[in-house]
């Protein structure tokens, strides 16, 4: 097998084992596990799991100011600067905040991206020339689904609230509004299994970012494809009582849990995927959401120059200093007129 | 300068990293603000027994019934998960004259599995019995918060026939 | 010296797709011509560099240290400790690809190693072996492999195929910078005796002499003796500066490609005769000769061991500020490292224009201030004396340095400077997703402008060089204008190759050019000795003719 299929096939196999195990889990008598347990560890390891990654980044100091500056930097005072350029290149906390809520709410630096080819050009003497546009379509595509799933795990708080939160009262209102097929179809959940399987799809077609993927690539892809879909199934073809849904998940949330009868093995493999997918977070390329936060090119003011960062372990270096050099060059110095410290 | 040789040459010392957390108050910040944005909803009932709703069984109709027929149309168990499905298919049947999805009704009839015939109707069957929609259906749709568009249409017996008065 | 194929040979071979073979499995091709040649011993002698040895890159010994591998990752190791960057860098990237054809080196090359994002595990499945328990329990599967002296290899040949430009972290959505691991790494590399010897000869003599051609006092005297003499040649106003004169209130440092070879030397032309026609008071030094860092380029402590003599310099003149050259990776350095490294620099004043009373104070703790920032105020307090007319030969675009445009933000001035040095409609910007931020790199930068890896230089400045033929075929642009050192040396030589019709030019360059000197000589030609045109006996005979 090659390294594609290694990767690919690894994490398929990882997502199928995990649907298995609740399967098997759920149908013999190991409902308390999957119901009470496994979910309060995957929590545990979630939240445990992501400060103490973060932790550990920040026992790490940042020892240099080195922001990527995406424009016009603050100097002279009627040097123009629109707002693009400020917040590109925030010389002040407060368009750092901006910055920072761009990236993280609006991914502006994915935004800004480019397609780059080579293109055929008969008039070039060498045949070729290349070409850039702009190219929005994984933006889209990320953008899709990480709003997607946000809206995805809000909806779900009906089960851990009651009463139910009114935001999420309205989030079901304005998710379900097509008023499409019975129950409701939630937007979201469509745009969300749409844009995993684009970005699962451009990944293993785009022959670049299929040769940079391992396991660890796929695997969150292809879990959160099967948390989506489980979902979906659970919600308009295949349902289970969520009376009982709710109240194990109010039991969970109240730490008193009780397990109540009536769900159905394929409730069990949706909420072990889930499981699975929050206590493999802190260890995964998907702590870039905290990561994000802590990027020194990102979340610094680039204001270098009037004011000074400390690095704590800044030391002093060996220099070749003035006196070394004069001693060395004194008599040509002499000569050439050129004035020295020590004429002897 | 003190002849330490590190890889690079010579420096004074080799640069020690103190064992602390840099930008503490930031870090520590932001991983509270966190943690309160994630737990936030469950703050309201933390600790407390939230009960689970208990559709009440209590009307005259149902009083009146003979223990051996105190069942619905379909098991319990099935009907908690799938009541809203069948209804789906009740009013498709009626409306559009559709072929059936999950159950045995074909135009108003309905057979149910032991072979007694019903009403496909909700009005006319469903809250025959279950005539108190507040302490009956409300109790669960209000608990997982589903909106179901039924009532848009159908409304409880009594209030229909007071107002048809 | 290997032969460079041509432009025609160059582009027909080039192609995005990926080998067959996983990357893990493909060693890197050491080709005459894609690399540059390791460090000779004596450089890494003089500046008590590790493991000096004469090595050479196509033999199968590397002459590597017994321990080189408890060396490199203790390295690593202390690195992670020091540098959060690093720790960040290595986790969170989702290898979402958007880096991937941002970078010149991969446009040129099509080798997918050097799409910034598997550049990064290059590193990256070290750190994963070694200092990740899923890395060193699943091994491959988890993205992780062995620390091999064939991966020190890989490293060497990829870590000097970037040039720390920084166009992938511009675009990458966690701001994952290449730059700041492409330095990490060669610090690794170096830690273990692996450095180029184009860049260590230039920091050894540089740390040595003052500047990294090596030129001692009495020879960089003569240069700017020489330059000075041009310009009175051409202008007739004396232009010669004071060298490490003391109590001079600024001291003007500029990278040495611009005193010792075209067409950086006009640019030093250009700066001495601003100087002088607003009367600075000014000196250079010999100690301090050398604006550029090629020791950043190596190890942040050597950045700062060549860094140091600016300050020191300062502080023994006794002047009042810094004036900094046109240079990318010096402004770069300066801008994210020098005050972290030295500061408070109370010995100095916060800088203030004498001739326009600005304060800069964007430089008010730095205390060292940007030549175009410094000329376009004083154009903007209409201090110079400028004619347009004499640039009118010039139809330029501008080629904004990576250093400037993504390590500091400087993008405006340049381009007022621009606009009050050349007639109307004599400047063409380059296609937008190629300029200001987005700017291709020269694809030389960061200490690889040797000779011998001159095929690997062509293929990284192709995307450079490619726009710059596109306005050079749709507005007839005939220069190349830049605030970069590094550029004046490298460009040539890239459109040379590319777009021979095209020449670069330094924007003070330009500044000289266009200055009205009271008792000038009659000028009629440039600091090129070109002829200007409607000026001299030409503008005269075109009189005639109409006549």
């Amino acid at each position: 097998m090659d390294f594609f299929k290694r990767h690919f096939f690894v994490a398929l196999s990882a997502v199928l084992g995990l649907i298995i195990i609740a399967y098997v889990g759920a149908r013999g008598n190991l409902q308390l596990v999957f119901g009470v347990v496994v979910p309060y560890m995957a929590a545990l390891i979630f939240v445990e799991g992501l400060v103490y990654r973060v932790i550990q980044w920040a026992r790490s100091p940042v020892p240099f100011r080195i922001p990527t500056t995406g424009g016009q930097g603050r100097t002279l005072p009627w040097i123009k600067r629109d707002l693009g350029d400020k917040l590109d290149n925030p010389s002040d906390t407060p368009h750092l905040i901006g910055r920072m809520a761009l990236e993280v709410f609006a991914f502006r630096s994915l935004f800004r991206n480019l397609r780059t080819e080579l293109v055929k050009d008969p008039d070039n003497p060498e045949g070729a020339r290349l070409i850039h546009w702009s190219y929005k379509w994984l933006w889209l595509g990320a953008i899709a689904f990480h709003y997607a799933f946000l809206v995805v795990i809000l909806r779900h708080l009906r089960f851990f609230t009651e009463p139910t939160m009114g935001l999420v009262l309205m989030l079901d209102k304005v998710d379900g509004f097509l008023q499409f097929f019975t129950p409701a179809v939630y937007l979201s959940g469509v745009v969300l299994v749409a844009a995993v399987g684009y970005l699962l799809f451009r990944r293993i077609t785009n022959p670049a970012v299929r040769y940079i993927s391992l396991a660890a690539d796929y695997f969150p892809l292809l879990l959160i494809l099967s948390i989506g879909i489980t979902g979906i199934l659970l919600r308009y073809f295949f349902k289970t009582d969520i009376v009982a849904v709710k109240e194990l998940a109010i039991g969970l949330a109240t730490l008193h849990p009780k397990l109540p009868a009536n769900l159905s093995s394929l409730f069990f493999v949706h909420l072990f995927l889930v499981c699975a997918l929050f206590a493999y977070f802190p260890f995964s390329k998907l702590m870039h959401a905290p990561g994000v936060f802590m990027s020194p090119t990102r979340n610094m003011v680039c204001n270098n120059r009037w004011v000074m960062h400390v690095n704590p372990w800044n030391y002093p270096v060996k220099f070749h200093s003035y006196a070394e050099y004069e001693d060395k060059f004194r008599d040509a110095m002499i000569e050439a007129g050129i004035p020295v410290e020590k004429e002897q | 300068m003190a002849d330490y040789k590190n890889e690079f040459g010579f420096f004074a010392e080799r640069p020690k990293v103190e064992k602390k957390l840099f930008d503490r108050n930031k870090v520590i910040a932001g991983l509270v603000i966190f943690i309160v944005m994630i737990t936030i909803p469950l703050w309201q009932n933390l600790g407390k027994t939230v009960a689970a709703p208990a559709p009440s069984l209590d009307t005259p109709v149902i009083k009146q019934l003979a223990a051996k027929d105190k069942k619905c149309v379909m098991p319990t168990e099935w009907m908690r998960a799938n009541h809203m499905q069948m209804l789906v298919d009740w009013r498709d049947n009626v409306v559009r004259t559709k072929e059936q999805l999950v159950t045995t009704s074909r135009g108003r009839e309905f057979v149910a599995p032991d072979g007694k015939q019903y009403l496909a109707s909700l009005t006319n069957t469903c809250m025959e019995c279950h005539s108190n929609k507040v302490d009956f259906c409300d109790k669960c749709h209000n608990y997982v918060a589903a909106a179901p568009n039924c009532w848009g249409c159908h409304l409880e017996k009594g209030k229909k026939l007071a107002e048809a008065k | 010296m290997a032969k460079t194929p041509t432009p025609a040979e160059l582009l027909p071979g080039l192609s995005y797709k990926p080998p067959e073979k996983g990357w893990m499995d493909v060693k890197p091709d050491f080709r005459p011509g894609t690399y540059c040649n390791p460090a000779a011993p004596k450089w890494m002698e003089w500046i008590n560099y590790p493991y000096p040895a004469a090595r050479s890159i196509p033999e199968d010994n590397w002459e590597l240290p017994k321990d080189w591998k408890e060396i490199v990752l203790q390295g690593m190791e202390d690195r992670l400790q020091r540098f959060r960057s690093l720790k960040v860098f290595f986790d969170i990237c989702v290898r979402c690809g958007a880096c991937a054809d941002k970078c010149h080196f991969f446009l040129g090359t099509g080798d997918p190693k050097n799409m910034p994002v598997l550049r990064a595990e290059l590193l990256r499945s070290v750190y994963r072996r070694y200092f990740k328990t899923i890395g060193r329990v699943l091994g491959e599967i988890a993205g992780a492999r062995d620390l091999t002296e064939d991966v020190i290899k890989e490293w060497f040949f990829y870590l000097y195929q970037c040039t720390i430009c920084r166009r992938c972290s511009l675009f990458c959505p966690y701001g994952i910078d290449m730059a700041e691991m492409t330095l990490l790494g060669r610090e690794l590399l170096a830690s273990v005796g692996l450095n180029i010897d184009w860049a260590m000869a230039s920091v050894a003599q540089c740390y040595d002499k003052g500047s990294h051609i090596g030129a001692p006092p009495q020879a960089f005297k003569d240069m700017v003796d020489f330059l000075a003499e041009e310009n009175e040649r051409i202008t007739g106003i004396n232009t010669m500066p004071s060298i490490n004169r003391k109590g001079a209130e600024v001291l003007f440092v500029m990278p040495s490609g611009d005193y010792f070879a075209d067409p950086g030397t006009f640019t030093m032309m250009g700066y001495m005769l601003l100087f002088e026609h607003i009367g600075l008071d000014y000196t250079l030094s010999t100690y301090a000769a050398e604006g550029g860092n090629f020791g950043w380029f190596i190890s942040h402590e050597m950045g700062k061991r060549l860094n140091a003599k600016i300050y020191a310099e300062a502080k023994r003149l006794g002047v009042k500020w810094i004036l900094g050259g046109e240079c990318g990776h010096m402004w770069r350095v300066c801008n994210q490292y020098m005050s972290t490294w030295w500061g408070p620099v109370d010995f100095l004043e916060k800088p203030v224009s004498p001739i326009t009373g600005t304060k800069f104070e964007n430089a008010s703790v730095h205390k060292m201030v940007h030549i175009s920032e410094f000329t376009a105020d004083l154009i903007h307090h209409n201090k110079l004396n400028l004619d347009p007319q004499r640039n009118a030969h010039i139809k330029l675009t501008f080629h904004d340095s990576c250093n400037t445009a993504r390590g500091m933000g400087i993008l405006e001035e340049p381009r007022y400077i621009i606009n009050n040095v050349l007639p109307e409609g004599n400047f063409v910007e380059m296609p937008p997703n190629t300029i200001r931020e987005k700017a291709f790199c020269c694809g030389s930068s960061s200490g690889i402008n040797a000779n011998e890896n001159m095929e690997l230089r062509m293929q990284g400045g192709f995307p450079r060089a490619n726009a710059v033929r596109f306005v050079h075929e749709k507005y007839g642009v005939n220069h190349l204008g830049c605030i970069c050192a590094l550029d004046r040396a490298t460009l040539p030589t890239l459109l040379e190759y590319w777009v021979p019709q095209v020449e670069i030019t330094g924007i003070s360059e330009l500044v000289g050019n266009a200055l009205i000197f009271p008792d000038e000589l009659e000028r009629t030609t440039d600091l090129r000795d070109r002829d200007l045109v409607g000026f001299g006996e030409l503008a005269e005979e075109a009189g005639e003719e109409e006549e």
